[in-house]
């Protein structure tokens, strides 16, 4: 029997991007916050710059609860789905925020409006076969005051493009109207960078820099980036990059509200013969608790909310908590951020010490930025010029055609070249299908016995003519700076495992077809919330994290709003 | 390269073979990075001279023979020191005592299917083999055309190849705290400035320049971290 545990008002399962961000509003309001986190604390002395434990073993991680619950993957329900090598995502107090990249965009105001829009200018036939896209069931100017905020509490650096609707060039002018500038500058740029924004404006491209959650000036009581190299899954020994264990969590601690258990490896919700949601039970190595809540915010990952969702049976719900229309799991995509497009240049790139969230984006193909009435899809992608150089990487690097990858003459190259690659970020519009899903694989459970998640997604038609068609983009980009090799992956394939992973307990007021309704709570079990991109129903074409925040404090203020009608 | 060299260097490598390839003598060294003058980025910092004990995850057969591999896949060249004198035997020996423990059966068992491959296409043991022999044994390898039981490998040759490649560049241009790196001849090699936390803008400016001179440091010679598993200086330190 697990041990019963003094009752709590909210019970938020994970302290990552989303429920890291969500426990500061309810503290805040007063309300007696319990966050249960599989992880540890982690903190600036485990952040050794040091690729061979960051990018090749996996190693910051004290717990490593999603190594034991990697999913299984497969393009189609055809075939028999294996599991994935490695989880993408960290346990600890502040989730995968510690060794994220950190870009922190706003969706543009076309993402949540993506079937309306499309009909609108280009009829109802454009929108793709097998496609469950819908609109969002609330637009960019309603989620607006929410990114404003997460942006200040968390911190995040980057040039406004469209302030109050004044656009300027320094910013993205296809962003949605932002209430106030960004509280810190943009990430500085190297010559390299300036260089690809002179390439960029010769073709008549409006180039900008990106926003990220690092600090570029002092804010929030610690100093700005050290630009060291070791960004890309590190964390970082200044404490420049703003992780909710260093921000919003902290914060939230201090209202003496929030009481963090770290090690609780949460195996179900609970449910009362009504359908409520009355706790969860967790394990704490082999010691099970039972942890009583009004009302229960899941903020696990993607993949570990729908799991827990249909891992949680009951006389309510018999296949899996708030699943009684068959609703959890579908509208599953992982963003297509493959495809993609490398470069040689003749010249040094002077790349060493950057990050991933500094460099030079272009809008103007991505999202509905541009016409789309002679061309077969809807939605386009982001181009990104960053910085990421680590020397086992470096030295990795394809020879462009150039001869063998190792051996005297190979030497040679990576002497002069090592320096000298450069690869796009491309992210890509895609869309949720039909037949793109999560459920419990039938073959593979973690240690504990339970199954793991199994992915069921290919990118279609849709996706692959837009990685075509910025795929063009980006090479006439690279030709432009100088490149004299560009080099192109495949446009299409099975979706797998993502860091960018969304749908599968979708937003929307319809509750045939979505989990949650419009404030993120169930359609079903009225005082169960769901955090984080399992939410969203449209990827856009940039990183979901500062959107996930955006709605994470959005439902936690409207449960502190809402409370008697919520927690019953 | 001319022959005199060459079997020097096969010297060398039998040395490796029997007594570990951190054994090599500071003589061997210079004889085999003479020349390391030329290279564009001087080679000014003398390889550290280490001693230890043979490789306790693989017989001395064995690591003669991955000795080779890992020569003729990083060579010691006019550019400077190879993946040998950097240290990636002791590198793959401590990472098959710890992080890469699942991996020691398939380095014995692809060892030896190199070597049987080499027996019967090339007709001689691949340490006996001419470096033109032996990198066209290793293509053959990296391709996964070195297939077939009882003449090479049972499973696919190119995975064998492709984990060996991958620890020798994590050797050669990884932090130096996991054994490899020695001297920071990887990271000379690539040209890469070194560990910093913080890069000024002037650094930056100067680093444009081909001004800043590399910091030659491990990530745990800052003293603010704490290492996974520390090896204590004689290397013995490792969790065995």
């Amino acid at each position: 029997m697990p041990r019963q545990l003094a009752a709590a008002d909210v019970v938020v399962v994970g302290l990552g991007a989303a429920g890291g961000v969500a426990v500061l509003p309810l503290a805040q309001a007063g309300l007696d916050v319990v966050g249960l986190e599989a992880g540890t604390w982690l903190d600036r002395r485990d952040f050794a710059p040091d690729e061979i434990r960051n990018n090749v073993r996996d190693w910051p991680m004290l717990v490593k609860k999603t190594e034991q619950e990697r999913p299984t993957s497969r393009a189609n329900a055809s075939q028999t789905a294996n599991q994935i090598g490695s989880h993408p995502m960290m346990n600890a107090v502040g989730g995968t925020t510690l060794h994220y990249w950190a870009q922190s965009w706003r969706l543009n105001p076309w993402d949540f409006r993506v079937v309306s829009e499309t009909m609108r200018r280009y009829g109802r036939a454009r929108i793709p076969v097998g496609s469950t896209v819908q609109d969002w069931p609330l637009d960019y100017a309603e989620l607006e005051p929410f990114y404003d905020v997460v942006e200040r509490e968390i911190g995040v650096s980057g040039q406004a493009g469209n302030l109050r609707g004044q656009i300027d060039p320094r910013g993205n002018q296809f962003e949605g109207a932002r209430e106030r500038e960004y509280p810190m500058p943009a990430l500085r740029w190297t010559a390299f960078h300036e260089r690809m924004a002179e390439a960029a404006r010769g073709l008549g491209w409006n180039p900008f820099p990106g926003p990220a959650a690092i600090n570029t000036a002092e804010y929030g009581g610690r100093g700005g980036c050290g630009y060291h190299g070791y960004c890309n899954k590190g964390g970082c020994p200044l404490d420049a990059k703003n992780s909710t264990h260093l921000t919003t969590i902290p914060k939230a601690l201090a209202t003496g509200n929030l009481r963090v258990v770290t090690r609780a490896h949460v195996t179900t919700v609970q449910v009362d013969r009504d359908g409520r949601a009355t706790g969860v039970n967790y394990l704490v190595g082999n010691n099970e608790y039972f942890q009583p809540a009004r009302v229960v915010l899941l903020a696990s990952y993607t993949y570990e909310n729908v799991r827990l969702l249909l891992l949680s049976k009951s006389d309510p719900y018999p296949n899996g908590l708030s699943n009684n229309r068959g609703q959890v799991g579908r509208h599953y995509f992982s963003h297509h951020q493959g495809a993609a497009v490398s470069a040689l240049f003749p010249y040094d790139l002077k790349a060493w010490y950057g990050l991933p969230a500094q460099g030079v984006a272009i809008d103007e193909w991505a999202d509905d930025n541009f016409d789309h009435a002679d061309l077969d899809f809807i939605g386009g992608g982001n181009l990104w010029a960053m910085s990421d150089r680590r020397p086992i990487a470096a030295a990795n690097m394809g020879t462009f055609g150039r001869g063998r990858t190792w051996g005297s003459a190979w030497k040679r190259f990576i002497h002069e070249n090592a320096d000298r690659s450069h690869g796009f970020y491309i992210q890509k519009t895609t869309l949720p299908y039909e037949d793109n899903f999560l459920d419990l694989d039938p073959r593979v459970n973690d240690a504990l016995g339970f199954p793991v998640i199994r992915i069921t997604g290919e990118f279609k038609d849709n996706e692959r003519r837009v990685a075509a068609f910025v795929q063009d983009k980006a090479e006439a980009w690279y030709r432009a700076a100088g490149a004299i090799e560009v080099t192109r992956g495949g446009v299409g394939g099975a979706m797998g495992a993502s860091t960018h992973a969304y749908g599968g307990t979708r937003m929307g007021d319809d509750p045939e077809t979505n989990v949650v309704d419009r404030w993120g709570f169930s359609h079903e079990a009225p005082n169960l919330g769901v955090l984080g991109a399992s939410v969203m129903g449209t990827s856009g074409a940039r990183n979901p994290t500062l959107t996930a925040q955006a709605l994470a404090w959005r439902t936690a203020a409207h449960l502190a709003e809402s409370w008697s009608s919520i927690a019953g | 390269m001319n022959e005199d060299v060459r079997i020097s260097r096969r010297d060398l490598l039998k040395v490796a073979g029997a007594a570990g390839a951190a054994a090599l003598t500071p003589s061997a060294l210079s004889a085999a990075t003479s020349g390391a003058a030329t290279s564009a980025t001087p080679v000014a910092v003398a390889l550290p001279v280490v001693t230890s004990a043979p490789l306790l995850n693989l017989t001395a057969a064995e690591t003669e023979i991955l000795a080779a591999i890992v020569d003729r896949l990083i060579p010691s060249d006019e550019l400077g020191p190879g993946a040998l004198e950097a240290g990636a035997l002791r590198f793959i020996d401590r990472a098959l005592s710890e992080a890469e423990s699942s991996s020691a059966d398939a380095y014995r068992a692809g060892i030896a299917a190199l070597d049987r491959y080499s027996r019967y296409s090339r007709g001689a043991a691949f340490v006996d083999l001419s470096s033109r022999d032996q990198d066209s044994v290793l293509i053959d390898v990296q391709s996964g055309a070195a297939t077939g039981a009882g003449t090479g490998f049972e499973g696919s040759s190119a995975a064998f190849f492709n984990l060996v490649k991958d620890h020798t560049w994590q050797g050669t241009f990884g932090d130096p705290q996991y054994g490899g790196n020695a001297g920071f001849a990887g990271w000379d090699l690539i040209r890469y400035p070194g560990v910093r936390l913080r890069v000024t803008d002037e650094e930056q400016r100067m680093l444009e320049a081909d001004e800043l001179e590399p910091a030659r440091r491990s990530a745990y010679d800052f003293g603010q971290f704490q290492a996974q598993s520390a090896p204590s200086s004689n290397g013995s330190g490792d969790a065995r």
